[in-house]
């Protein structure tokens, strides 16, 4: 007796997103990607497409991440003391497909770097990788309202993920955006209706669906992933319904959450009954990674090597077509 | 599809006689809809109802159990599909898997290592919940006795892999009285393999090819013996999990008998990593079991962490134990945070405090594990409650000093609580990742 298969008929689709510009678009990236576009729940081949699969983006930041887990830092080794040359290592050895350049020298207490010193990071990153790159700032509002604007007029044309703009603080960054023809992530704290809200208010200010990344402030494993899952879980279905407010690509701070947890950096020393540490760690990134895949990530911003290269075997695996 | 509590209502004698112990025939119908009460609660429902509501209550998905004691597990009795629509109920069970190609002390220090497999995290003990053996020598002596090691020093529940019904039987001679899952019974083999299964009342797997031919080897099975878990055979990530989503849609969307039954997956790389992603994909996407070789604590810790996420109730906010807990080398001077009871809001402040390397105390106030701001628009987290807190959890015994951290968020109880508590208040971040700064600028 055959099996009557259950196919559901999705009439939405997650919008496309296309990162970077090369020379013919007005940019200098060697390539672009683009996200979204999925028509089904995550990896049901049978009922719908996956036109784009799910990007890595390895965390840079414009200073040494003196307090980052040793694993870690052992795997750039001396080039995490300059970001143009981590960034070069992460693509050519740490698989990244962009770069996700965390501008955190600009706060007063790690740095002070100035706009133009900042700008002037941004521009040797360019310079030095061919990939797409997201810029985010340091995190204080004040400081980033001046930062952002900067990179996005000095690097316009390059189409830059630009973060990170919130419910409290969207004006300023979104405008930068929109007059040098960047795109946005419009962060919202684990709040599908707070996401769908900025969502609105930002493409009111006249920037298309398709020039937003939504970052919904995941939960690292173990420390309110299940949140992370089902509000990506629920975002997916609004969309597939047609809520073209929920319809956007997805980006996860994966390798920031998962290596504040505990479990990912205490010594074996410590927690014997752990095991090694450095295994762990590794696996608590990959782990975080590969759950959230099933929920519907589309960028994951990630930092272990190791990690990278067991999670796109992982989105490999799962892009492989199925039949019913 | 389960029935509505309107469609129960109809069925009902309508009395409102309150003997279920609920106030009307309405509200028990709706508590019957929520699985929240059962049928017999109501002594004067007519059998024609019974009956109706019977099978339309019976669960989609089979509850099946393994193991016995302390060792017993239960896979199946779902009913969703997503885990916000309700809650997800039994855990993935994660199974490691040991080879009978082992002998000797090879398989001794093999099966004390996988025996060990046990942790503690965030106050709970995890563990993996089944040895799984496999016939990979093909010898059923062989097999026999890889099952005898487990069984003398296991304290988890047993899978025997082999489709040889002669090793088969020779394992379930040792282990057969602790319920072990049997994997299991083909096209080829299963008149030989319910007989076991009966003969030991062990629950068994039903191992097709695909969706169809799976479906109609449980129905010939099923014909016989229903203590069943359903293996599609399938090992390749993608078509795996689209066809798992099937028989999980299939059950409780149409009721479809042959997948009304947990199932059971395995990982398909070699390489140790690999298969512990593709669990963490399976844990998310209704597998009752998965069955893996990675070995190491630092491999299956990240899983054991995974099932207690996903399988969490949406509804119910994890909470930690209201008390005073100690991070690091602390002294009577070490400083003093408070924050609430909620699972995700004091680990976020755990993590940071012990990021910070400074030996702190910190307080889980009691909030019904709500948030720092949810609590104090409550009135759970005010002057009152946390000075109640203060001189109920023993930390003026504790520390010599009387300096506490408030959460930055809800610097307007600042005054109420120095005047109740008489303990001095410092004002700390809004956000927890402000608590290394703040830290070092106040007790470094």
């Amino acid at each position: 007796m055959p099996v009557q298969i259950l196919k559901e008929r999705n009439s939405g689709k997650i919008t496309c997103v296309t990162l970077g510009a090369t020379a013919e678009q007005g940019g200098t990236r060697a390539c672009t990607i683009t996200v979204g576009g999925e028509s089904s729940l995550p990896w049901l081949h049978f009922e719908g497409e996956t036109p784009n699969k799910p990007v890595v983006a390895v965390e840079v930041l414009d200073r040494y991440p003196e307090e980052w887990n040793d694993a870690v830092k052992a795997a750039y080794g001396d080039a995490m003391k300059d970001a143009a040359t981590w960034a070069k290592a992460a693509v050519e050895c740490g698989g990244a497909d962009l770069i996700y350049l965390r501008l955190q020298s600009a706060d007063p207490e790690l740095g002070a770097s100035t706009p133009e010193q900042c700008v002037a990071t941004v521009k040797k990153v360019l310079a030095t990788v061919g990939v797409p790159v997201a810029v985010i700032g340091c995190g204080i509002d004040e400081v980033d309202n001046k930062v952002i604007p900067a990179v996005a007029e000095a690097c316009a044309g390059e189409n830059l993920l630009l973060g990170l703009a919130t419910t409290e603080n969207y004006n300023t960054i979104v405008a930068a955006a929109m007059v040098h023809k960047h795109t946005v992530i419009a962060q919202s704290p684990l709040d599908i209706n707070m996401c769908k809200q900025l969502n609105i208010l930002i493409t009111e200010m006249g920037i298309p669906a398709d020039r937003i990344i939504v970052d919904p402030s995941i939960g690292g494993l173990g420390y309110g992933l299940e949140y992370a899952y089902s509000v990506g879980e629920r975002a997916r279905i609004g969309s597939l319904q047609g809520d073209k407010m929920l319809a956007l690509p997805v980006i996860g701070t994966v390798g920031f959450e998962a290596w504040k947890a505990k479990e990912a950096n205490v010594g074996a020393d410590e927690f014997p009954g752990w095991g090694d540490q450095a295994e762990r760690g590794i696996l608590w990134e990959t782990v975080t990674a590969a759950s959230l895949l099933q929920s519907g990530l589309d960028i994951l911003v990630m930092r272990h090597p190791e990690a990278i290269a067991l999670v796109k075997k992982n989105v490999a695996d799962l892009m492989a077509p199925s039949s019913l | 599809m389960a029935l509505t509590g309107l469609d129960i209502f109809k069925l009902l004698p309508k009395k409102n006689c309150k003997e279920c112990e609920q106030p009307t025939c309405l509200a028990f119908a709706m508590a019957l809809a929520n699985a929240k009460t059962s049928l017999d609660k109501c002594p004067y429902v007519s059998d024609a109802a019974k009956e109706t509501l019977g099978g339309a209550a019976a669960p989609p998905i089979k509850l099946v159990k393994v193991g016995t004691l302390g060792a017993e597990r239960e896979m199946g009795d779902e009913v969703v599909l997503f885990r916000h629509d309700k809650a997800f109920y039994h855990p993935t069970l994660l199974a490691v898997e040991i080879s009978d190609k082992l002998s000797g002390a090879e398989l001794e220090a093999k099966v004390k290592k996988v025996n060990e497999l046990a942790f503690e995290r965030v106050g709970q003990s995890v563990s993996i919940d089944m040895m799984a053996v496999r016939n990979d020598s093909g010898n059923a002596d062989a097999f026999a006795a890889a099952v005898k090691a487990v069984a003398d020093v296991t304290c988890f529940a047993t899978v025997l892999i082999t489709e040889d019904p002669v090793a088969m039987e020779k394992a379930l001679a040792i282990i057969g009285s602790q319920k072990p899952l049997i994997h299991a019974a083909t096209e080829a083999n299963w008149e030989k393999m319910v007989e076991l299964a009966k003969k030991y009342e062990a629950p068994l797997v039903v191992k097709g090819k695909g969706l169809d031919a799976t479906a109609d080897l449980v129905e010939k099975v099923a014909a016989s013996y229903k203590e069943l878990v359903v293996d599609l055979g399938t090992r390749e990530l993608s078509q795996s999990l689209a066809e798992i989503t099937q028989t999980r849609r299939l059950s409780i969307k149409k009721k479809f008998r042959p997948f009304g039954y947990p199932v059971i997956a395995f990982t398909a790389s070699e390489n140790p990593r690999d298969q512990v992603i593709e669990a963490a994909a399976y844990i998310t996407k209704y597998a009752s079991v998965v069955v893996l070789k990675a070995d190491e604590k630092s491999q299956i810790l990240p899983l054991a962490a995974l099932k207690m996420n996903i399988f969490s109730d949406p509804q119910k906010p994890s909470q930690v134990e209201p008390k005073v807990n100690a991070i690091g080398n602390v002294t009577a001077d070490s400083p003093v945070y408070i924050t609430t009871n909620f699972a995700l809001t004091y680990y976020t402040v755990e993590g940071e405090v012990s990021a910070s390397k400074i030996p702190s105390y910190i307080l889980a106030c009691p909030t019904d594990g709500t948030s720092v701001l949810t609590a104090w628009a409550a009135g759970k987290f005010n002057g009152d409650k946390i000075t109640e807190f203060i001189k109920a959890c023993g930390i003026e015994e504790t520390v010599k000093h009387r300096n506490i951290v408030i959460p930055g968020h809800v610097a307007v109880i600042k005054g109420a609580l120095e005047e109740k508590s008489g303990w001095k208040v410092l004002v700390g971040p809004a956000e927890a990742s402000g608590i290394n700064a703040f830290a070092k600028g106040n007790f470094a």
